[in-house]
């Protein structure tokens, strides 16, 4: 499995980005694809995810929340969204760029996540279902993710045995 | 593009009963609460959520408050398992920012005045 990763940290502090044009051609596309949701569509269901409600209990502090940070919020995902279109014909990519490429990747999930309504057991459409190449792009984008993870992680800093929990 | 949950998927992700943006609710917080000091800490909560990886949850809480790795893993399991942890606590002003960053990385979280 090693020689396959698809997202591998170089010496000089850089990733290396081994992906199938299929692949980029969807990293392109699905950011995009989202944005424009995003930008068109800010009520669609399929975005509630990407803006929680922090206080669920309490209406009028939840409003204040999201009238403080929602713009923030929004700028957030969509910054992400944006370099990961930008940036997905790259064989390299710098720390930065990972970490936005990880927050596009989470946002797409959570978009599809929702429009598909996952739960935890897993279950998928039989072949042939309209909805099969969607959640193997889900799927996908999972996969992604989790190598995007391991590389992160990678760099966070080192903890010593002795380090308090 | 065969994607990599194929092989262990179910342990993958970190489930939820609840539906998306239905309200937690805390049976032990009283309700209205106001009667509490203002000064009160306040504690954030992470949901556990059918979308977000587990190895996420863990590099998020590491990475958001330098956690360590059996520390955020710990509180991963939490989620995971009983459906949501205390991930920070301290005035409201922090708690609300801790949210926020929670939120930004897509994160189930809310905050609650501590019990």
């Amino acid at each position: 499995m090693i020689g396959m990763r698809r997202i591998r940290a170089k010496r000089n502090g850089q990733f290396q980005i081994r992906l199938e044009p299929p692949e980029r051609e969807l990293l392109r596309g699905l950011p995009t694809q989202a944005g424009v949701l995003m930008d068109t569509e800010r009520d669609d269901p399929s975005l509630l995810r990407l803006f929680p409600n922090a206080y669920p209990d309490d209406k009028s502090a939840n409003a204040d929340y999201k009238n403080l940070v929602g713009e923030e919020l929004f700028r957030h995902h969509r910054q992400a969204l944006d370099i990961l279109a930008e940036t997905a014909d790259l064989t390299e990519i710098d720390e930065p760029q990972l970490h936005q490429w990880l927050g596009a990747l989470e946002v797409l999930r959570l978009v599809l996540g929702t429009q598909l309504d996952v739960d935890e057991s897993d279950r998928r459409p039989p072949a042939g279902d309209p909805q099969s190449p969607r959640y193997a792009v889900y799927h996908y984008l999972g996969g992604l993710q989790s190598e995007v993870i391991d590389a992160l992680a990678a760099t966070l800093p080192a903890q010593s045995a002795r380090s308090s929990d | 593009m065969s994607p990599r949950q194929a092989q262990a998927a179910p342990v993958e992700t970190a489930p939820v009963e609840a539906p998306v943006e239905a309200a937690p609710t805390r049976e032990d917080l009283p309700e209205g609460g106001e009667e509490i000091s203002p000064d009160q800490p306040w504690i954030v909560i992470v949901w556990n959520d059918p979308v977000n990886l587990m190895s996420y949850v863990t590099y998020v809480l590491q990475k958001l408050f330098g956690y360590n790795r059996t520390k955020a893993t710990k509180l991963m399991l939490d989620v995971h398992n009983k459906g949501r942890a205390a991930v920070s606590s301290g005035p409201r002003e922090r708690a609300e920012m801790d949210v926020l960053r929670l939120h930004e990385h897509g994160l189930w979280a809310t905050l609650e005045r501590s019990a």
